[in-house]
C-alpha cells in the first residue's frame, strides 16, 4: 500500500479512538462511542497486513491467532455475568498488558544490538509495565473472583520485600540498558511479574476497582511505549489516550470513594491495627420475620432501598423491582439510594439495576439521597454492607475510613437482609447491625424479598 | 523534525487529549468507560502482528503469535462487553418514555 495512504487511514484510526473516549464519557454517546472504537481497532488491524515495508511472512499462524482469540474472548464477553464483570475487565487488561510485553521483547530480539538507546529504554519500560499489569491483574482477577482472600494481604517484612523486588527491577533495568543482551531482560520481567503481585496484594477489597483502573492506564502507557520502538503513530496515540484518560479516571473512583491515590496504593503500609473484632460477636441483634419487615413496609410512606452487590449475587434485581413496584401502587413513595461504588465498581450497580429495568429516576446518587434519609421511614439494605458502614466516619484507620457513606442511620428503621453477620467485602465489622432501629432479616436476599412482597401482598 | 520528536510529539499532545476528552465523566460511566478504554489498549494487536509478520526466529514467531492471541481476547473481548454493559443503559432509557 502506498506510505501516505497507509498513514492516513492510521490517522483516521486514531480519531475514532478520540471520538469513542469522548462518546463514552456521555451517556447519550456512550454505545456509539464503544462502536466507533471498535471500527478503528478494525481499521487499524487491516490496515497493518498492508503496512508498507513490512515482510508480511507468516500470515496463516497470525490468522489463525487472531481466530483463536476471538473464539476466547467474544463468548466470555457475551456470556459473563453482570457481577463477574468487574474481574472480566480487569482479565482483559492484563492480557492486554502482556501482550505488549512480549511484542517489546521480539522487537527488542530482532533488533538486537542495533537497537538505540531510546528504543531500548521504551522496551524496558514496556516490558517492566507490561509485566506488572499482567501480574497485578491476575491477582484482581483472584481478588474479585473470591479465589483468594479479599482482605488486605500483609506479610512479616512485606514491605521490604517489595522495596527489595523493585530495587531489583531498577538493576536488572539498568543491566539490560548496559549490556544489550536477552538474559537481563528475562530477569528483569520476572522480576516485574513478581512485584506486581506483591503490589496488589496488599490492596483491599473495596480498592481493588481503582488498582484495575490504574492498570488499565499502565497498559495504555506500555502499549504507547511499545508504538515508539515499533514506529507506529496509531500504537502511540490509541496506547496514550488511555493511559491519560485512565489516570484521569482512576482519580475520579478514587475521588468517589473518598480515597487519597496514595492512600490506596500504599496504605496497607501505614494502616493502624484494626480493632480486634472478636469482641461483638456475643452481642444480639434483633432479627425479624417476612412479614414483620412487610407490615413495617405497609405503613411507611417513604422507604430508600440501597442495593448492594448481595442483591446481584442473588440475582434479586427483578424481584427488588416487584417489591419497588408494589410499594408504589400502595402509594409509597419509594428511591434507590445508589453509593458510587455500589457492587464492585462505580456505576456497577446502575448497571445491574438496568438490567432489571428499573425507572432510571428511580435510581438517585449519594449525594441527592443522604439529605432524605431523616425523612425517610425504612431504609431496606439488600446484600450491602461497607457502603452503609457507619465504621468509614467513626473508625480512623479501618479500611474504608474517609469513604463516604449512605447515612442510613439517620431514617427511621433499618431493614438489613443478610445471608449471615459475616462482613462485607472489606470485612470490616458493622456497628449498625446492632443499633435497636435495625432488624435483620436473613436469608438469601431473593428469597427474603420473595416473602416479603407476598407478606405484603397478603397485608 | 527527526523522526522520534515527531513521534514524541504525538506522544505529548494525546496526553492533553486523554485529559481533557474525559474530565466530565458522571460516576455512573466509570465502569463503561474502563471498559472501552481497556479494549482500546487492545489495539497492540496491531503491534503484535507487525512484529509477527516480520519474525526472523522461531522464538520470535512463538512469543509473537502468543502476543497475537492475547491483544484479540483483549481488543475483541473488550468491545464486546462494554457494549453488554451499554446496552443495558439504552433499554432503560426506553423504559423511562
Amino acid at each position: 500500500m502506498n506510505r501516505n495512504l497507509y498513514d492516513v487511514l492510521g490517522l483516521v484510526a486514531a480519531a475514532c479512538f478520540i471520538l469513542a473516549l469522548k462518546g463514552l464519557s456521555s451517556p447519550k454517546g456512550a454505545r456509539r462511542g464503544n462502536i466507533i472504537g471498535a471500527i478503528g481497532a478494525t481499521l487499524g488491524t487491516i490496515l497493518v497486513f498492508w503496512a508498507p515495508g513490512s515482510a508480511h511472512k507468516h500470515l496463516i499462524p497470525i490468522l489463525g491467532a487472531i481466530a483463536f482469540g476471538v473464539i476466547v474472548g467474544v463468548p466470555a464477553a457475551r456470556k459473563i455475568q453482570m457481577t463477574q464483570m468487574p474481574q472480566l475487565v480487569a482479565l482483559f487488561n492484563g492480557v492486554g498488558g502482556g501482550a505488549a510485553a512480549l511484542v517489546a521483547t521480539v522487537e527488542y530480539l530482532k533488533l538486537g544490538k542495533s537497537a538505540s538507546t531510546a528504543e531500548v529504554l521504551a522496551t524496558v519500560f514496556t516490558v517492566v509495565v507490561g509485566c506488572v499489569s499482567f501480574s497485578g491483574s491476575i491477582v484482581t482477577f483472584l481478588k474479585l473472583q473470591e479465589l483468594m482472600t479479599t482482605r488486605p494481604v500483609i506479610f512479616p517484612g512485606g514491605r521490604f520485600l517489595i522495596a527489595g523486588t523493585l530495587a531489583g527491577v531498577f538493576a536488572s533495568a539498568a543491566w539490560v540498558i548496559n549490556s544489550g543482551t536477552t538474559s537481563p531482560l528475562l530477569i528483569m520481567g520476572g522480576l516485574s511479574l513478581l512485584f506486581g503481585v506483591l503490589f496488589v496484594l496488599p490492596v483491599g477489597g473495596a480498592d481493588v476497582p481503582i488498582v484495575i483502573s490504574l492498570l488499565n492506564a499502565f497498559t495504555g502507557l506500555t502499549v504507547a511505549a511499545s508504538g515508539y520502538v515499533l514506529q507506529a503513530t496509531l500504537l502511540i496515540v490509541a496506547g496514550t489516550l488511555v493511559g491519560a484518560s485512565g489516570t484521569i479516571l482512576t482519580r475520579l473512583m478514587a475521588a468517589a470513594m473518598g480515597r487519597s491515590l496514595f492512600g490506596t496504593l500504599f496504605g496497607a503500609f501505614t494502616a493502624k491495627p484494626q480493632a480486634s473484632t472478636g469482641v461483638s460477636e456475643a452481642r444480639s441483634v434483633k432479627s425479624g420475620s417476612a412479614d414483620d419487615v412487610a407490615i413495617l413496609l405497609n405503613y411507611s410512606q417513604r422507604v430508600v432501598i440501597v442495593p448492594g452487590f448481595g442483591l446481584a449475587v442473588a440475582q434479586a434485581q427483578h424481584t427488588v423491582r416487584e417489591l419497588a413496584d408494589l410499594l408504589t401502587s400502595k402509594g409509597i413513595d419509594v428511591a434507590y439510594g445508589i453509593h458510587p461504588v455500589a457492587g464492585r465498581m462505580p456505576g456497577h450497580m446502575n448497571v445491574l439495576l438496568a438490567e432489571a429495568n428499573v425507572p432510571y429516576e428511580q435510581l438517585v446518587e449519594m449525594e441527592e439521597v443522604n439529605p432524605t434519609f431523616p425523612q425517610t421511614d425504612v431504609v431496606l439494605v439488600v446484600g450491602a454492607n461497607d457502603v452503609v458502614n457507619p465504621a468509614a466516619k467513626t473508625t480512623p484507620g479501618c479500611p474504608i475510613y474517609g469513604m463516604p457513606i449512605l447515612d442510613v442511620a439517620h431514617a427511621g428503621n433499618v431493614i438489613f437482609l443478610k445471608r449471615s453477620m459475616r462482613p462485607g467485602f472489606a470485612g470490616i465489622e458493622n456497628e449498625l447491625l446492632y443499633d435497636p432501629k435495625t432488624t435483620l432479616l436473613f436469608g438469601d436476599a431473593k428469597d427474603s424479598l420473595t416473602k416479603v412482597v407476598s407478606a405484603l401482598k397478603a397485608l | 523534525m527527526s523522526n522520534g520528536l515527531a513521534l514524541l510529539s504525538i506522544f505529548v499532545l494525546s496526553i492533553f487529549i486523554g485529559f481533557e476528552v474525559v474530565a466530565k465523566v458522571s460516576t455512573t460511566l466509570h465502569t463503561p468507560l474502563m471498559s472501552g478504554a481497556n479494549a482500546i489498549h487492545g489495539i497492540i494487536l496491531v503491534g503484535a502482528i507487525a512484529v509477527a509478520n516480520n519474525a526472523t526466529s522461531n522464538l520470535q514467531l512463538i512469543l509473537s503469535i502468543l502476543a497475537v492471541v492475547l491483544a484479540t481476547i483483549n481488543m475483541v473481548g473488550g468491545f464486546v462487553v462494554t457494549d453488554r454493559m451499554l446496552e443495558m443503559f439504552k433499554g432503560k432509557k426506553r423504559e423511562v418514555k
